[in-house]
């Protein structure tokens, strides 16, 4: 541990300091350039790809097979076309497919296939569409709710460290969080399923979370600095980062092993499902969510602030 | 606070919570043995213990047709409905054209049933024949005063409104009959004939005056005497709205001078009289009760229908099947497997981070995991709240969260060490430091759970619950375990000698008035840079505002 428990003092002395206020244009830039690519890359492979939850689907249900492998029936869809995911369940004494909305032409063959994998009629295999459980009205909702609790928490932020501006930066980078996260979800065309979005939610109270604990320690910092003659704001807010730089290591860590634990155990062993989607959301989440407190939040807080008349004077040379 | 008396709060604090999860164990102990049901293992959701599946049919006239529209509505209504029962996550949604599917853990009783299918359409009308009177002292027996109508009725209240065909019907009706269609829609502009739900008295009844639309609010309590006491009788309480406080004081006061039984109000449910008060009074203030041999169930049932809105159409059940589960049992293993191998990693970081202090992180994460299961136990027999693939990855999640919690006071702790603190001055400093911390990010994600709680429904819904729950919990466990616990084992010569192992090394650490073993020179050697200058700088003003933040305290 000793290198990095000197790390952790170096930090803490001044020792060693990265400069995470100073070199900000690069870092929005980067920024700028990753929520570009966020928009951009999803919007060019046509959206987001939305699970049947949101979109509805075609439903199959074989009578007195409840009993039979839900396997084949997996391999009798996915013999009419491969990219099908469907979920298998038994309901009564039937068997019951649900894929993403079939065409007609398509729903007949997966019928027949399907009568077929279990030796049956085809008149005891019947298709029907469904419509979404996650429908507009729980997504207004959600919307609703998110944006209420936006707001709230700006204006929570703006009374609790007394200064609208680093509510500001907080939500800059909460925004930048989000088009990251979903902007990933849209170029790799995984399935936005309801697990997707409440990883997605998670991810929302985690990002601002760890902003706050930042900006608590740059509060602290910065109390007294329009009176001191020797530092500036923004030397301040970067002490501050790099105070509690050890502490965000640490955090992220221990947060993403069990995530990173429940995504490849997910992938690996138990192929696409819920596991997989929230904890997609929850990996991607913790990285972006510490990095832009790191490198926006808190940069951008003190580009906001150090132009400010009373941090003005003392952004001068301290020879002067 | 002298070292003594810190001890002291600390062992109270841990006998605290050693009480409060005592208690909870006790209170589900008992009542497992008693309810005959293993109260310990929570309730699952439908992905992962499947449940019941309802298909709802519409109830429709011959060449009546559902829109896509009532049926969004319906589905709409029916979630807030069933959202209104407790946690359950419940899958809703529409089948076919005309269908609608309802999907909910368990089995459903049949009061949960009324809830979802009922269409609940709430109407306020006239009496204006009945077989029966309100009061003893109101002459009975009036059907044989109907006049026959010679005119168009002028009001609700006009008896012209009984025509003889009308007058034939109530006559014919007989109530220990089935006398209405499932889901049968009455004219809300002309006359009805009907029963009470009882099928003790006959009715007939002016056109709606007020309907289930102009309430704004309802609420099943007790009812409580002018006097203010309450007594044992169940009742709904409705709040009208604007328009619907209007429309109910002009009707009482239309009813208040007429004689027995037209001053009476029928209140009717779904064709069915409730109950059919006679007015004593113009009631302006646009509160009403209902009441007539309610239970505590039944009177919440039809609160939280009325709440919520009538269904555009009549619904039946169609059929009503187990439904298993959605996600294959290997998925909760799968993520129990990958929660255990994540929990060994974090403990196996957190004691490479912080030696022996991992002690106190492992056992506040171990005292977080017993607190959060007896917690949802609770919640799951009392609420109804269960718990789905995506609640348990939630509260994997939490395990990062309520770890921060530490992390943020150890490395407060750490840094005060550095300052040249002794362990038991660094663990009140950095705490009080720390705690302000944790509160306030505490505090942002229970606004988020508050918020997405009462503003959401479904899946979200069950969310916000288990994050607000996590939360309450993390700062529970670091209030009343993790700082006593430190308190205490900095109490011990292992730590407080700043053992190599013990975490808290102030060698280790880089103290920089560290008086041992000559490694302060680390601090000497350190180069005289603007930035040291800048820490020297930030240290000297953090005292000062301390002291400034001391004084302030004091001053108030």
């Amino acid at each position: 541990m000793s290198k990095f428990s000197e790390l952790g003092n170096d930090l803490y002395t001044g020792k060693r300091s990265i400069n995470f206020v100073g070199n900000r244009k690069i870092w929005f830039l980067a920024a700028a350039v990753m929520v570009v690519l966020a928009v951009i890359i999803p919007i060019s492979r046509g959206g987001f790809n939305f699970g049947i939850e949101f979109r509805g689907g075609s439903e199959f249900r074989i009578s007195q097979a409840a009993d039979e492998s839900q396997l084949e029936a997996v391999n009798a869809v996915r013999s009419v076309n491969g990219n099908l995911d469907p979920v298998v369940t038994t309901v009564g004494d039937d068997l019951r497919i649900q894929t993403e909305k079939l065409t007609d032409l398509e729903s007949e063959e997966v019928r027949l296939a399907l009568a077929e994998t279990f030796s049956v009629q085809s008149s005891d295999v019947s298709s029907s569409f469904i419509g979404a459980n996650w429908g507009a009205d729980v997504t207004s909702r959600a919307l609703n709710g998110l944006l209420v609790f936006i707001a709230l928490a700006a204006i929570m932020m703006a009374l609790y460290f007394r200064t609208l501006k680093m509510s500001i930066a907080a939500m800059v980078a909460l925004a930048h969080d989000l088009v990251i996260t979903a902007g990933i979800y849209g170029a790799s065309g995984f399935e936005v399923t309801p697990a997707a979005v409440i990883g997605f939610l998670t991810i929302l109270g985690y990002s601002l979370y760890d902003t706050v604990v930042v900006f608590d320690k740059i509060r602290e910092n910065t109390l007294e600095v329009e009176h001191s003659e020797t530092t500036t704001f923004a030397q301040q807010v970067n002490y501050a980062i790099n105070q509690t730089l050890v502490r965000s290591i640490n955090t992220s860590i221990v947060g993403i092993l069990p995530v990173a634990s429940i995504l490849f155990i997910g992938s690996l062993f138990l192929g696409a499902g819920t596991l997989k989607d929230i904890s997609l959301a929850l990996f991607i989440g913790i990285l972006v969510g510490t990095y832009s407190t790191i490198f926006i939040a808190a940069p951008l807080y003190s580009l906001l602030r150090e132009r400010e008349a009373k941090f003005n004077k003392s952004s001068q040379p301290v020879a002067q | 606070m002298s070292e003594k008396s810190a001890s002291k709060t600390a062992v109270r604090r841990l006998v605290w919570l050693a009480g409060t999860i005592a208690v909870l164990a006790a209170l589900l102990g008992v009542n497992s043995f008693t309810g005959g049901t293993n109260l310990f293992a929570p309730k699952l959701a439908l992905d992962l213990q499947g449940g019941t599946q309802i298909i709802l049919s519409p109830t429709l006239a011959e060449g009546q047709n559902v829109s896509e529209e009532q049926l969004a509505q319906a589905v709409e209504i029916i979630r807030q409905r069933v959202d209104a029962t407790g946690v359950s996550e419940a899958q809703i949604l529409t089948r076919g054209s005309a269908n609608i599917e309802v999907s909910i853990p368990g089995t459903p009783d049949e009061n949960t049933l009324k809830l979802i299918r009922s269409s609940a359409k709430l109407d306020f009308r006239p009496v204006l024949v009945t077989s029966v009177a309100a009061t003893s002292t109101a002459d009975s027996g009036t059907s044989e005063q109907t006049p026959a109508p010679s005119a168009s009725p002028s009001n609700g209240s006009d008896l012209n409104w009984v025509t003889p065909e009308l007058k034939a019907a109530y006559d014919a009706l007989d109530c220990s009959t089935n006398f209405r269609e499932p889901g049968q829609v009455d004219d809300p502009a002309a006359a009805l004939v009907t029963c009470d739900v009882d099928g003790y008295a006959k009715y007939i009844l002016g056109p709606v005056e007020v309907d289930g639309a102009n309430i704004s609010d309802a609420t099943a309590g007790t009812r409580t005497t002018s006097t203010g006491a309450s007594t044992n009788e169940w009742v709904v309480n409705l709040e009208l709205d604007d328009e619907g406080t209007k429309k109910f004081a002009d009707v009482t006061q239309r009813l208040y001078p007429l004689e027995s039984p037209r001053n009476q109000f029928a209140v009717s449910l779904d064709g069915y009289v409730i109950i059919a008060p006679s007015t004593n009074a113009v009631i302006t203030n646009g509160n009403a009760e209902i009441s007539g041999g309610f239970t505590k169930d039944s009177s919440k049932v039809l609160a939280d229908q009325l709440k919520y809105g009538s269904l555009p159409i009549g619904f039946e059940v169609q059929s009503q099947e187990n439904i298993s589960a959605t996600l294959g049992s290997e998925q909760l293993s799968g993520g129990l497997l990958a929660g255990i191998i994540g929990l060994i990693l974090v403990i196996i970081y957190s004691v490479f981070q912080y030696r022996a202090l991992a002690i106190v992180t492992i056992g506040s994460l171990a005292v977080a995991g017993i607190f959060t299961y007896l917690a949802i136990a609770v919640l799951s027999w009392r609420q109804d709240y269960r718990l789905s693939l995506a609640g348990v990855a939630g509260l994997i999640m939490s395990i990062g969260i309520t770890a921060d919690s530490f992390i943020v006071y150890f490395e407060r702790v750490r840094d005060e060490l550095r300052e040249g603190k002794s362990l038991p001055q660094a663990i009140e400093v950095g705490w009080k430091r720390a705690i302000r911390t944790i509160l306030v990010s505490g505090l942002v994600s229970l606004t988020a759970a508050a918020v997405l709680y009462a503003l959401t429904v479904g899946n979200v819904k069950g969310f916000a619950f288990t994050l607000g729950l996590t939360t309450l919990i993390d700062l529970a466990i670091a209030i009343m375990f993790t700082h006593p616990l430190l308190q205490l084992l900095s109490r011990t010569s292992f730590f407080n000698s700043g053992h190599k192992f013990s975490g808290v090394d102030p060698r280790a650490l880089g103290a920089l008035n560290y008086r041992g073993r000559g490694q302060f020179q680390a601090a000497e050697s350190l180069p005289k840079t603007a930035a040291l200058k800048a820490s020297k700088e930030a240290n000297k003003r953090q005292t000062l505002a301390e002291r400034k933040a001391a004084a302030g305290k004091e001053s108030k």
